[in-house]
C-alpha cells in the first residue's frame, strides 16, 4: 500500500506553496477581485517560467520532468492562495491536445501552452439552463458558429477547445480566438477574480481534435480530467478557508476568552476538517487513477468533484460564520473564498449530473473491496 | 503510488491465507455470546498456537515480534470469514498491553498465555453510571486496609462481565484531591467474593453489557496497576493501545448494499433504485464511503512505513455511525407505514436494517462519543483551546458543592 505521492512531487508541491505565498498574497487576490486583472498576469509569466506550467507535458513538447501528480499538487497550493489564474482550463485544453490532437496540431500548440506563452482554455459543460444563455457550436466545412458562456479567460486565451455539433456527430474542436469572426466579451462574474467572457463564433476557422463523432465520449473524459484538477484547487482552498477560520477562533475574544475555545466553534471546524479530510482521500485517488490513465477515473472524478465541492462551500460558508458580523464585510478576506467556492463548485456538470456518474460506477468496486470493508 | 502490498506483505498475507484456509471455522460456528465460548476459545488457542493472536508482541510473550501492518493484514484476511466480534479483543488489544507496562514480570507471565489462548478472558471496569465521557469523574472508592484494598462502588456498560475472568479496574483511592490525581488502577479477579454482575436491559431489547457492583471487595495490593493516584496514567497507556486498533469490523450495510436493497423496493410504481431522489442520497453516502476507504489506505500507508497514523480512526467513527442512522431512516422511510413493522413481521431480510438503526444510535456514544471525539481533533489537530473545566482544581470531596452551586 503506497497511497502517498512521492517525495519528489512532495518537494515540488513545497516549492509552489513558496511560490503562491510570496507571489500570490491575499492582496493580489483581493486586487483582482476589485477589478484589477493586470495583476495576474506576472503570475502567469512566472508560473510558465519556472516550469510549472508544463506539468504533465512530455519532453518532447516542452514539458520539464513534472508529471500529472505535480499537476495535481500544483493546483492544490494554487486553490490554496486563491490565485486569479485559468490552470485548469489551460491545462483541460493541454490534455485534449496532447490526448487527441495529430502530431501536427500537438506540436504546434503544446510548446507555447507548456511555457504559458499562449493561454487556452474550454468550455465542455452542458448548455446553460436559462434562456439566451448558450446557443449550441455548429461545424460546417470547418468553420464553427454559435455562442458559448461564460467561458473562463475567454477574453485573453488564444485558444478554445469545445464541443460542436458537424454533420457527422459531436466533435471536439480547437479554435484560435484572435480571429474576425469571433466576438469576445467579458461577462461580470460572482469572483471577479478569475475573468470569464462569451464567446460568439460567427463562422470561425476551427481544427477537429480526435475521431469525428467521438466528440461526447472525449468531453466526457477530459471533464474528468478537470474535475480532479478543480478537486484538488477546491481542497486547497478549503484547508485554506478552515485555517483562517482556526487562527481568527484563536484571537477574537467573546464572553471573556477566545471563541476557539468554545464547542460550538470547536465542533463546527471539526465538521469543517472531516469534510477536508474526505476530500482529500478523493483528491489523492483521482490523483492516483489520472496518472495511471486507470479504468476507475470515471467514479475517481466524480468522488473528488463531489467531495472537494461540499468541502469548499462548506469550509467558505462556516468561515464567514465564525467572523460573525466581520466576515461579511468587503475589508475581510472570508468573501475572496465564498466567492471562489461558489465559482468552483459551478464549472462544469451540475453535481447532480457527478452523483449519477458515481451512482453508475458503483457496480465497480474500489480497487480491493475487501480492504473497503474493513475500512 | 499504488494499492499493492510491498512483497514482504505479500508473502505475508499470502501465508496468513493459507492457514486461514485451512484452519478457519465456520462463521456460523462462532458467535459473541456466552452460549458461544466454547467454540470461540477453541478458535483463539489455534490462533495462538500459530502465532496469530498477538502478532505485534514480543516474541517472549507468546506474540510474533510482528509489525502493525501485519497485524492489520491478518485483521483484513480474517474479515472476509465474517466472524461475530471476538470477546478476547478487549483483553488482548487493551488490558495485556497495560499489565505489560506496570505489572511485575511474573504476573505478566502468569496472565499473558492463558490470555492470549483464550483460556481467560478479561473485561475493562472504567465507565460508571455518573462517569462516562467524564471517566475520570468515577466514584468507586478503593480504601486502603492492611496488604489490601476494599473496593464498594458501581460500573457499567461492561462488556464480557459476566463471563470474564479478570478485570482492569479505575478506582478512586483519595476523594480529597482534584479528580485526575486521585486515581489507581487495579486488576481483580472477576469471582472474587463481593462482585455482583447483572446484565444491563438495553433499548432495543437485548443485553449485551453488564452493570458490576462492587460490595467490600479486597484486592491485594499486588495488584495494583502503577501508583497510587497515578491511576491516570495507565488510563492514557490504555486508551492509546485503544487507539491503536486500526480498521474494524462491517458494521452497517454499504451504499452499494443500499443501493440494491432498494431496487427491491418500490417507488412511484418503478423500482426505487431508479429513482433520481433515491440515487442522489446514495451518492452522498457512497462519497463518505469511500472517502473513508481512501483515508484507511493513508493510514495503512503510514503504517507501512512505521510511522503513526493520523486521526482516521476518530474521523470513521464519527462519519460512519452517523451514516448508518440515515440509512437505517431512509430504508425505513421508503416502506411508508410499513417501515415502522418489526422484523417478525418483515423477515429476516429486514433485521438488518432494524440493527443499524438502533446500533448506530450506540456506537455514536460507544468507544468515546462524538462530541468527545470533536473535542479531542478540535484540540489535537487544529490546536484550539481545551474546554474550561471548573473541576480542575477542585478536590473531587467538593465537587458535588461546585455542582450545585454552578447549576
Amino acid at each position: 500500500m503506497n497511497f502517498e505521492f512521492s517525495d519528489e512531487a512532495r518537494a515540488v508541491q513545497a516549492e509552489a506553496r513558496r511560490f503562491f505565498g510570496e507571489r500570490c498574497p491575499r492582496p493580489l487576490v483581493r486586487h483582482a477581485v476589485e477589478g484589477e486583472q493586470a495583476a495576474a498576469a506576472p503570475l502567469w509569466r512566472e508560473l510558465g517560467t519556472l516550469g510549472y506550467l508544463a506539468a504533465g507535458i512530455d519532453a518532447e513538447h516542452g514539458g520539464q520532468g513534472l508529471g500529472l501528480p505535480e499537476r495535481c499538487l500544483i493546483c492544490e497550493e494554487a486553490g490554496r492562495a486563491l490565485a486569479p489564474l485559468p490552470l485548469v482550463a489551460h491545462w483541460t485544453a493541454v490534455t485534449a491536445i496532447a490526448r487527441h490532437g495529430s502530431a501536427a496540431q500537438r506540436a504546434r500548440w503544446l510548446p507555447p501552452l507548456a511555457d504559458g506563452s499562449i493561454i487556452a482554455t474550454c468550455t465542455l459543460a452542458p448548455a446553460g439552463a436559462g434562456p439566451g444563455v448558450d446557443s449550441p457550436c455548429r461545424l460546417e466545412h470547418d468553420l464553427v458558429t454559435g455562442t458559448r458562456q461564460p467561458v473562463e479567460a475567454g477574453a485573453g486565451a488564444g485558444l478554445v477547445v469545445l464541443q460542436a455539433h458537424a454533420p457527422d456527430g459531436l466533435c471536439l474542436v480547437l479554435v484560435e480566438l484572435a480571429q474576425a469572426a469571433v466576438e469576445r466579451t467579458v461577462v461580470p462574474m460572482i469572483d471577479p477574480s478569475r475573468p470569464h467572457a462569451r464567446l460568439t463564433f460567427r463562422g470561425a476557422r476551427a481544427e477537429r481534435l480526435g475521431a469525428a463523432g467521438a466528440g461526447a465520449a472525449l468531453a466526457d473524459g477530459l471533464r474528468d480530467h478537470a474535475a480532479i484538477l478543480t478537486g484538488f484547487c477546491q481542497l486547497g482552498g478549503a484547508d485554506a478557508a478552515l485555517a483562517m477560520a482556526r487562527d481568527y477562533a484563536l484571537e477574537r475574544y467573546a464572553f471573556g476568552r477566545v471563541i476557539g475555545g468554545y464547542q460550538a466553534i470547536k465542533h463546527k471546524l471539526v465538521d469543517v476538517y472531516v469534510r477536508n479530510e474526505i476530500a482529500r482521500g478523493h483528491c489523492y485517488y483521482g490523483a492516483w487513477s489520472l496518472a495511471t490513465d486507470a479504468p476507475e477515473t470515471p467514479a475517481a472524478a466524480a468522488g473528488a468533484r463531489l467531495a472537494a465541492t461540499r468541502a469548499f462551500s462548506f469550509a467558505a460558508q462556516e468561515n464567514v460564520q465564525v467572523h460573525g458580523g466581520l466576515g461579511f464585510t468587503w475589508e475581510a478576506d472570508c468573501h475572496l473564498y465564498y466567492r471562489r467556492a461558489r465559482l468552483l463548485a459551478l464549472v462544469d456538470a451540475p453535481l447532480d449530473a457527478w452523483r449519477e456518474r458515481l451512482v453508475d460506477a458503483m457496480a465497480t468496486p474500489a480497487p480491493d473491496a475487501a480492504l473497503a470493508q474493513v475500512a | 503510488m499504488d494499492f499493492n502490498d510491498t512483497p514482504a506483505e505479500a508473502a505475508f498475507r499470502a501465508e496468513v491465507r493459507r492457514w486461514l484456509a485451512a484452519n478457519a471455522p465456520p462463521a456460523d460456528a462462532l458467535g459473541y455470546d456466552a452460549a458461544a465460548l466454547p467454540a470461540a476459545r477453541a478458535w483463539q488457542a489455534r490462533k495462538a498456537a500459530a502465532g496469530y493472536a498477538a502478532i505485534t508482541w514480543p516474541v517472549a510473550l507468546g506474540g510474533r515480534g510482528g509489525r502493525t501492518i501485519e497485524e492489520v493484514i491478518y485483521r483484513q484476511e480474517e474479515s472476509r470469514y465474517g466472524f461475530p466480534g471476538s470477546h478476547f479483543a478487549i483483553g488482548l488489544g487493551i488490558c495485556l498491553p497495560t499489565l505489560m507496562s506496570y505489572a511485575t514480570p511474573e504476573q505478566v507471565a502468569r496472565h499473558v498465555r492463558p490470555a492470549l489462548y483464550g483460556e481467560e478472558i478479561w473485561c475493562q471496569l472504567f465507565s460508571e453510571p455518573a462517569a462516562g465521557s467524564d471517566v475520570a469523574g468515577i466514584r468507586t472508592r478503593a480504601q486502603r486496609d492492611g496488604e489490601d484494598w476494599v473496593v464498594n462502588g458501581q460500573k457499567c456498560w461492561t462488556s464480557g462481565a459476566e463471563y470474564a475472568d479478570f478485570g482492569l479496574l479505575l478506582a478512586r483511592t483519595d476523594a480529597g484531591v482534584p479528580k485526575h490525581r486521585g486515581l489507581t488502577v487495579f486488576f481483580v479477579d472477576m469471582k472474587s467474593p463481593g462482585i455482583r454482575v447483572r446484565p444491563i436491559r438495553q433499548s432495543d431489547g437485548g443485553s449485551e453489557f453488564s452493570e458490576v457492583f462492587f460490595t467490600d471487595l479486597h484486592i491485594p495490593d499486588c495488584q495494583r496497576l502503577g501508583g497510587v493516584g497515578e491511576g491516570w496514567k495507565v488510563v492514557l497507556t490504555t486508551l492509546m493501545h485503544e487507539r491503536n486498533l486500526v480498521g474494524g469490523n462491517k458494521m452497517w450495510p454499504t451504499p452499494a448494499e443500499v443501493l440494491d436493497m432498494t431496487s427491491r423496493l418500490t417507488l412511484d410504481r418503478a423500482p426505487a433504485s431508479r429513482d433520481l431522489r433515491v440515487r442522489a442520497r446514495i451518492a452522498d453516502w457512497e462519497v463518505d464511503h469511500r472517502g473513508l476507504v481512501y483515508l484507511y489506505y493513508r493510514a495503512l500507508t503510514s503504517l507501512g512505513r512505521g510511522q503513526a497514523p493520523g486521526p482516521e480512526q476518530a474521523l470513521h467513527k464519527l462519519v460512519s455511525c452517523s451514516q448508518g442512522q440515515e440509512i437505517a431512516c431512509f430504508l425505513m422511510d421508503l416502506m411508508g407505514p410499513a417501515g415502522a413493522m418489526a422484523p417478525a413481521a418483515l423477515g429476516s431480510a429486514w433485521a438488518s436494517v432494524e440493527k443499524t438503526w438502533w446500533w448506530s444510535s450506540a456506537q455514536r456514544i460507544a468507544g468515546g462519543t462524538d462530541e468527545i471525539l470533536k473535542n479531542i481533533i478540535a484540540e489535537r489537530v487544529l490546536g484550539l483551546p481545551a474546554d474550561v473545566r471548573v473541576d480542575k482544581d477542585v478536590p473531587f470531596s467538593e465537587l458535588a458543592e461546585i455542582q450545585r452551586r454552578t447549576a
